[in-house]
């Protein structure tokens, strides 16, 4: 395990998390949770835990993304607050 | 109201954070979990399941029924989808064609319609843009090997990472790959809704089923030994034979829990137009 690289992924899943919800455009809020979600699938890979990895690439970072991006599309794009 | 909101998130993220600090170290040998738990499972699973995959071998057969419930919760989020969004009668809708030689589209209003098999019209979306050829080629191409390593995922599962769960969200993905690089139609025409229902609820009783099974056989719910004299091996090959079984029936709920779940949202409910 690097610590750099483990600090520098550490730093990318905060921001990704403030980003994501303080964010007023909701389709860039469902990309910012893909990508907090592939940043959290990179951790898991580094403590080893392939399996978990594995899930999270694929239902955090891929379906869940496109369930997003398909509501936002049913409905609006704007947050009201 | 807002402050008073934000002093209450720090003030329990801050509780969370100060009660970690009595949670063993990483990968510490030490902590109870890794003392009495553990170990056996990393040195028996080989021989009491025939599984090179240690975390294959808890996740379904040592902590099977953690895996089935885990299904039934995704076929609830399925079913709750469907129940809450579905809409099974519907006003006749207006209708929008183009003729495929010339380009001119046509508004036909109140549920009046051209036959789908026509050769001269085509039936297209309210925000239709024309087919990109480079994005339905390459889909086209990519769909049939994102499938074989679905299935390579679910079959591979006692020996690399992966299984059921992932295998089934990489099929189900390949199917929203085909709706969404073509239209929800094409999809649903391989994929029927009927057929997706009904494969979602045969996934979840082929697990429960293995397990039901298993009982009748005489021995506990999900211990896949007391499948050996059907499938005339011995107990340890018929445990690892069991997990693959419920592999199975893991991969096909999840795969059509996802679909079902997308042709839901992405057509608001109608199954007419999709993203």
């Amino acid at each position: 395990m690097i610590w750099q690289l483990d600090l520098a992924i550490l730093t990318l899943v905060v921001v990704c998390a403030i980003a994501a919800i303080s964010v007023k455009d909701l389709l860039g809020s469902a990309i910012l949770f893909g990508a907090y979600s592939f940043m959290m699938c990179l951790l898991w890979a580094i403590m080893g835990a392939v399996d978990v990895a594995f899930t999270e690439a694929s239902v955090g970072a891929g379906v869940s993304t496109v369930f997003f991006v398909a509501a936002v599309f049913r409905s609006t794009r704007r947050t009201k607050d | 109201m807002k402050i008073i909101a934000l002093a209450i998130v720090i003030l329990s993220g801050g509780l969370l954070l100060y009660a970690t600090q009595d949670f063993p170290s990483w990968a510490d040998p030490a902590s109870p979990a890794s003392m009495h738990v553990s170990p056996h499972y990393l040195q028996k699973s080989m021989e009491e399941t025939s599984v090179p995959n240690v975390v294959t071998a808890v996740l379904a057969d040592y902590r099977g029924f953690d895996t089935m419930f885990e299904t039934t919760v995704i076929f609830c989020a399925g079913v709750a989808c469907f129940m809450l969004l579905r809409i099974s009668r519907q006003t006749p809708e207006d209708r929008y064609y183009r003729h495929i030689s010339t380009g001119v589209t046509i508004h036909i209003k109140g549920g009046g319609k051209i036959p789908d098999k026509s050769k001269e019209f085509e039936r297209i979306d309210t925000m239709w843009t024309p087919f990109d050829l480079v994005i339905k080629t390459v889909c086209r191409f990519l769909i049939p090997f994102i499938q074989l390593f679905a299935l390579y995922v679910i079959a591979h599962g006692h020996h690399s990472p992966g299984g059921g769960f992932q295998g089934g969200v990489i099929f189900g993905a390949s199917i929203i790959l085909l709706a969404i690089s073509h239209n929800l139609r094409i999809a649903t025409k391989r994929m029927r809704e009927k057929l997706v229902g009904l494969l979602c609820v045969t996934g979840v009783f082929i697990y429960a089923g293995t397990g039901a099974l298993c009982l009748l056989m005489g021995l506990n719910f999900l211990d896949y030994g007391a499948l050996a004299p059907l499938l005339h091996v011995d107990p340890v090959e018929a445990r690892s034979l069991g997990i693959l079984i419920v592999e199975v029936g893991v991969g096909i709920a999840v795969m059509a829990t996802m679909i079902w779940i997308y042709n839901n949202v992405s057509s608001a409910g109608k199954y007419d137009e999709g993203l």
